[in-house]
Parts: structure tokens; C-alpha cells; sequence
């Protein structure tokens, strides 16, 4: 725990210059946060959800947040305005998060409808505290790791979207973090509210503008309203050293509609946890792809609650590990005793390319209910020989043939992406981190 | 074009192929049948390629070149085609691109430009009609879902595609209809050529009926044990293959 005293030493000064120092409501889950924090520090592989993931090098390093400017105004001189440039989305509204901190000067919103409302968190809670007040930390669960409590008690800024009735976006809203130097923190937590029968697809990208190490703690928390159709991206490419800590909290309302697509690629240690709570008759689909290379070590939870009658879920993750990376699966499907007909699918599928990678998986169903459909599958192998040889046959050589054979695994979840500037990103992303080189786009 | 002189394989350690002597000479099609077990699909795998045969003695010599030391996509671009018993699926690969990819790199591999885009999906376009197959399967991933006579004709589209100078066909005819069987042959013999050869090999007479071979062999326990006409296939059809197996003084061809 000595090292944690050291973040509780170093953040001690924080406090003050937070967000929301006159909401009291605010002021009092942060405390709570705080304690909890002090307690039980980052979490250990004794827990349970984090058996295969060890984040100790995060508490012997002390990762300081950004300080000293003003929240909406973060200070861009180290900025690589070029490669930040670059991971934009030219068809989506931007709004661009820098050191954690929200940047009026980067974020493009023009032609957002009046009505929807796109801001920085502590510009929210400074001028619309009582929209945010009945949502966040509610999405939360009542009892969370050391990372949930480390982002609530030093949040210093994130995004809050408000979606109202009926409302449909036109374009997507894309949500870009990144960190400009070394031993930085950056910590943010995102408010998306999307109320009865909306539409609309967010993205989150953390992109990798240095080559520094860093610490990534964002969490999102998402409610959507009955009907609602959300989509949420999230397309995690952090520095080669850098650490990330991402958590999606969503509570899905009735006959709603949630999609997450989750790409992990980026990051020497990434844990991403998706955790879900259905109403009912409303529909959960999961989607992830992991890919890792040298020592990564890329960690993804999920957490599905079918608390109500009629839910839907899908969830399908895949994997590709190369060298020595180690990815980890932990999904949980949970379903309610009143939760009768929910249909639930579950499925993890890894491929290892070599002999030092691993993938940990671990599926889990808990069924209270005794009318349900509930399945869940997990594989974990290697390039399928006969096909390598099936394609050699076919004038293919043997390299090609194991490319062409692991791009095909990959790309089943780039595929389900429907807006085109982001599945070609996240197309170049996976290309990026291919085994052999010379993969060629023809292959779609 | 292909000259087999007394081939031993054997598979971790223990011998299937037990001496075989083949000769197919341009513009022949020779059929192989026999029993299960008898080492006809070995015979096919070891011609393509496939890797975990051994040759433990004999030789395998096509157009001149030693094909032993060949890998198998090497034999592919030389013109060997194998046309599989159980094509394989293969998911997030489209056939027009696996089509595209294996043309280009027969064509690059005899010094050949890229086959022009719109040339290639005319020459498709028309192949695929000739085997009464939908155009939707061209933009589908390799064999996915397809039923066992689709995949099938795929092979055979394939085939029809990359023009190869040597067909191997093996249980082309198994597990499809009538009709299916009919399409499929009649892709075949459309490709039948004074300066292409066929190996088909097959366990019923079936298929012979409408690719009417020049040379029939019988294999059993490894080895070719009767050669002759088509007329042999019709007596193995009538007699049934304990006939030969007990026949094994038969001469090859």
C-alpha cells in the first residue's frame, strides 16, 4: 500500500483545482471515491477479475495529471498538430481531449443541432450541474476496483453528451484522447445520456501522439432511454509504453439498443471492462478484436446483466497474439431470475501466431431464469494447416497464405463497422499490426 | 508430362504407397480407382504437395522437372491442379479475390503482366455461367456455407480459371446429384485438351460415364494391381473390388 499513499500524496494538492468544487453532491462521491481508493489501492491479481492482469508497474510508477491552466483550455504546445490531424474523422463531430483535459480550440461542432448537447464535463457541471448530477456514478456498480474509485475521486474533465427524445444525429460524435508527454495521467470521465427513441454513434479514440509512457483511467457511463439505438467505438491505439485503464458503464433502458465495438491495439498493459445493465426487451450486441504483438499484454472484461425479461445479448470477441503478447477474456453473462426468455450468445475466439503467446479466457454464464436461451463458446488455436495448404494449392505461398488467413480472422470485426472513415482507420490499424508485411486491401 | 517410377510413401512411418509406376502422357485422362484405404487420396496429396508424406523411394517427374523438391505452390503455378475431395472453407476470403490472387500468380511466375480487371471478370463472368453457377458466389468467402456440390463446382471454376496442364480430380463425382454430376463433368470436358492431363481418381465407375477416360487403374494395398480401358471399370462396377485385390499379379500400364 506504500505506494499508493504516494498517489494519495501527490494528488492531495489536486483537490482543490478539480471539477465541481461547489457541488456538494459531487464533492461527496469523490470522498467516497477517495477512501475507497486509499483502501484497497489499484487492483491485485487477487481479485477475482483481475487474476491475469498484474498492474503493480502502474503503482511503482507515479503517473502526475496535467495541472495549472484552465479546463477548457489545455495547454497544446507539445501538440502534434499533424499526427492529431490524422486520427480525426473527416464525416464526425470532434471533440478532442488533451492531458485529460477538454480543448474548446481542437473540438469541431459546428452544425450540431441546437438541441444536443456536446460539452467539456467541467464546463458542465459548471454551468448544467443538475443535468448531470441524476446520471453520474450511477451506471457504476455498487461495488467497483480501485481504477472506477481512482477516476471518480480525480476526474479532471471528460465529455458529457446529452441526446434528447426523438433526436436522430446525422453524423457520428467522435471523442479523441491523447497525451502529449511523459508521466502523465490523464483521467476522464464521459456522461452520455441519450433519452427515449434517439440515434446516434459515438467513437472513442485514444491515439498515440508520443512515444512516452502514460496513464490512460477513462470511464464512460451511458444511459440510454427506451428505443434508443446507441453505438458506442472505441478504438484504443495508445503508445507502444503507455498504460490504459478504459470502463464502459452502460444501463440500457426498455426495448433499447446498445452496440459496443471494441478494438484494442495499442498500450504495453490495456484493460478495457464493458459492463452492461438490460431492461427489458432491449438488445446488447459486443463486438471486440484484440491484437497483440512484442510483450503487450491486452486485457478486455465484460459484464452483461439481463435483469429483465425478453433481452437479447450477442457478444463476440476475437484475438490474434503474436511474439509474446498475452491477451485476456474475461466475459460474464448474468441473468436475473426474472429475466425469463432472454437470449444470450457468447463467444471468444484467439488465434495464437506463436509459441510464447497465450490467451487467457474465461467465460462465464450465471442463470437464475429457467426459460432461456444462453450459449457461449471459446477457442483458442492456431492457423488452420489444411486451409494454409488449401490456398498453396491455389498459387498462394505460404506466407501470403498464413497473412491472408489471419487478416480473413481479423477482419470478420472490422466488417460489422459501419461508417467508412472509421473502418478504414481501424482497417490501417490492423494492417499496421501485421505479423508479415505486404498484406494487400484487395482482400476484402 | 507426369512420369511416377516406383514410389514408396509412407505416413509417420507407415507405408501407403507401395511402389506406383504412372504414366500420363498430354491429351490423356487416366482414371484410378479402387477400395478405401488403398492409398488413392495419398497418391493425390503427395502430386500436390501436402506436407507430412515421406518418399522414402522412387521419383515423381513432371514435364522433366523433379516435382519432390517442389513446394506446393510452386506445382500449382507449374500447372498441377488439385482439384480437393473435401474443399476446404475458407472464412473472410472472397472467391473473386482467391480467383484474382492465384491467377495473377501463375501469370507472374511465367514472367506474365496482371491480368487486366475488366478482362479478369469477363473471363470469370463467362466461366461461371458454363457452370451454371449464381455470380453471388464470386463475392462470398471461399466455400463458406456452400453445399458439397457447390464446393464442387467451385473447384472446378477454379480449374477452369487457371487453365492447369495437369487435373487431378479427387471424388470429384462424390456426394453430388445427378445434375450437379452432369455440370461438373461437362466443365471438365471442357477443358479437355490434346496438350492437358487428367488424373481422376474416384471410387465409383459413376463419374466415368461421363468422362470417359483412356486408361483405368486399379489401386489396392499401394499399389497399381490392373491397368487397362475404360471397359475395366464396367467389369470392377460388375465384379467389385475383391476381384482385383485377390488378382495382384495384374500388370501396370
Amino acid at each position: 500500500m506504500g505506494n499508493v499513499s504516494r498517489y494519495l500524496d501527490n494528488y492531495q494538492d489536486l483537490a482543490t483545482t478539480l471539477p465541481g468544487q461547489d457541488l456538494p453532491w459531487l464533492q461527496s462521491l469523490r470522498k467516497t471515491a477517495l477512501q475507497q481508493f486509499a483502501a484497497s489501492g489499484f487492483p491485485s491479481p487477487r481479485e477475482e477479475d483481475w487474476r491475469y492482469t498484474n498492474v503493480t508497474a502502474i503503482e511503482k510508477k507515479l503517473f502526475a495529471p496535467m495541472l495549472g491552466f484552465v479546463s477548457t483550455n489545455p495547454n497544446l504546445q507539445f501538440i502534434d498538430k499533424e499526427c492529431l490531424q490524422s486520427q480525426l474523422l473527416s464525416d464526425a463531430w470532434t471533440v478532442v481531449l488533451v492531458d485529460g483535459h477538454f480543448s474548446a480550440e481542437l473540438s469541431a461542432l459546428n452544425g450540431l443541432p441546437d438541441n444536443i448537447l456536446v460539452s467539456g464535463m467541467a464546463t458542465a457541471l459548471e454551468s448544467k450541474p443538475e443535468w448531470v448530477q441524476p446520471y453520474l456514478g450511477q451506471a457504476l456498480p455498487a461495488e467497483s476496483h480501485g481504477f472506477i474509485a481512482f477516476n471518480t475521486a480525480w476526474f479532471s474533465d471528460g465529455v458529457f453528451i446529452h441526446i434528447p427524445t426523438k433526436q436522430v444525429l446525422a453524423k457520428p460524435i467522435q471523442i479523441l484522447n491523447v497525451v502529449t508527454q511523459a508521466e502523465v495521467s490523464a483521467t476522464t470521465r464521459n456522461l452520455i445520456v441519450a433519452d427515449c427513441s434517439t440515434e446516434a454513434t459515438v467513437i472513442e479514440s485514444f491515439a498515440a501522439t508520443t512515444g512516452e509512457t502514460y496513464l490512460t483511467a477513462s470511464v464512460t457511463e451511458i444511459f440510454t432511454g427506451e428505443n434508443a439505438h446507441i453505438t458506442l467505438h472505441k478504438l484504443q491505439c495508445e503508445a507502444d509504453k503507455a498504460y490504459h485503464f478504459g470502463g464502459t458503464h452502460v444501463k440500457q433502458g426498455m426495448a433499447s439498443r446498445f452496440s459496443h465495438h471494441n478494438f484494442a491495439f495499442g498500450g504495453l498493459l490495456a484493460r478495457t471492462d464493458v459492463h452492461v445493465d438490460m431492461d427489458k426487451a432491449s438488445e446488447c450486441e459486443l463486438n471486440g478484436l484484440y491484437l497483440g504483438v512484442n510483450r503487450q499484454h491486452l486485457d478486455n472484461h465484460t459484464r452483461i446483466n439481463h435483469l429483465q425479461p425478453h433481452g437479447i445479448s450477442k457478444e463476440l470477441y476475437k484475438g490474434v497474439l503474436d511474439d509474446r503478447a498475452r491477451g485476456v477474456f474475461q466475459g460474464r453473462v448474468i441473468v436475473a431470475e426474472n429475466a425469463q426468455k432472454t437470449d444470450s450468445q457468447m463467444s471468444n475466439r484467439n488465434l495464437l501466431l506463436s509459441n510464447d503467446a497465450e490467451a487467457d479466457t474465461k467465460p462465464q454464464l450465471e442463470i437464475y431464469a429457467d426459460d432461456v436461451k444462453c450459449g457461449h463458446g471459446v477457442t483458442v488455436g492456431q492457423l488452420d494447416e489444411k486451409s494454409v495448404f488449401y490456398l498453396q494449392s491455389r498459387c498462394v505461398d505460404e506466407e501470403t497464405a498464413r497473412n491472408m488467413l489471419t487478416f480473413a480472422f481479423a477482419n470478420e470485426m472490422v466488417e460489422k463497422i459501419k461508417i467508412k472513415s472509421l473502418h478504414d482507420k481501424v482497417l490501417e490499424q490492423v494492417l499496421k499490426r501485421f505479423p508479415q508485411e505486404g498484406v494487400e486491401k484487395e482482400w476484402l | 508430362m507426369l512420369l511416377i517410377e516406383n514410389l514408396h510413401v509412407s505416413v509417420a512411418d507407415k507405408p501407403i504407397l507401395k511402389g506406383i509406376n504412372l504414366e500420363i502422357k498430354a491429351g490423356e485422362i487416366h482414371a484410378i480407382m479402387g477400395p478405401n484405404g488403398s492409398g488413392k487420396s495419398t497418391l493425390s496429396h503427395v502430386l500436390s504437395g501436402k506436407a507430412g508424406y515421406e518418399i522414402t523411394q522412387g521419383s515423381i517427374s513432371y514435364q522433366g522437372k523433379d516435382l519432390t523438391e517442389m513446394p506446393p505452390e510452386i506445382r500449382a503455378r507449374e500447372g498441377i491442379f488439385l482439384a480437393f475431395q473435401y474443399p476446404v472453407e475458407i472464412p473472410g476470403v472472397s472467391n473473386i479475390y482467391l480467383l484474382k490472387a492465384a491467377l495473377n500468380a501463375v501469370r507472374k511466375h511465367h514472367g506474365q503482366p496482371e491480368v487486366d480487371a475488366m478482362d479478369f471478370l469477363t473471363l470469370v463472368k463467362h466461366k461461371v455461367k458454363m457452370l451454371e453457377m449464381d455470380e453471388k458466389f464470386l463475392y462470398r468467402a471461399v466455400n463458406e456455407g456452400f453445399s458439397g456440390g457447390e464446393k464442387k463446382r467451385n473447384e472446378i471454376l477454379q480449374m477452369a480459371i487457371l487453365e492447369p496442364q495437369l487435373c487431378i480430380l479427387d471424388e470429384t463425382d462424390s456426394g453430388l446429384d445427378i445434375d450437379a454430376l452432369r455440370i461438373v463433368a461437362d466443365g471438365v470436358n471442357s477443358l479437355r485438351s490434346p496438350d492437358r492431363g487428367f488424373l481422376m481418381i474416384t471410387h465409383y465407375q459413376r463419374l466415368l460415364d461421363y468422362i470417359k477416360p483412356d486408361v483405368v487403374h486399379v489401386l489396392a494395398h499401394g499399389k497399381i494391381v490392373k491397368s487397362g480401358g475404360p471397359e475395366l471399370a464396367l467389369e470392377l462396377e460388375e465384379k467389385g473390388y475383391s476381384w482385383v485385390e485377390s488378382n495382384k499379379n495384374g500388370v501396370a500400364a
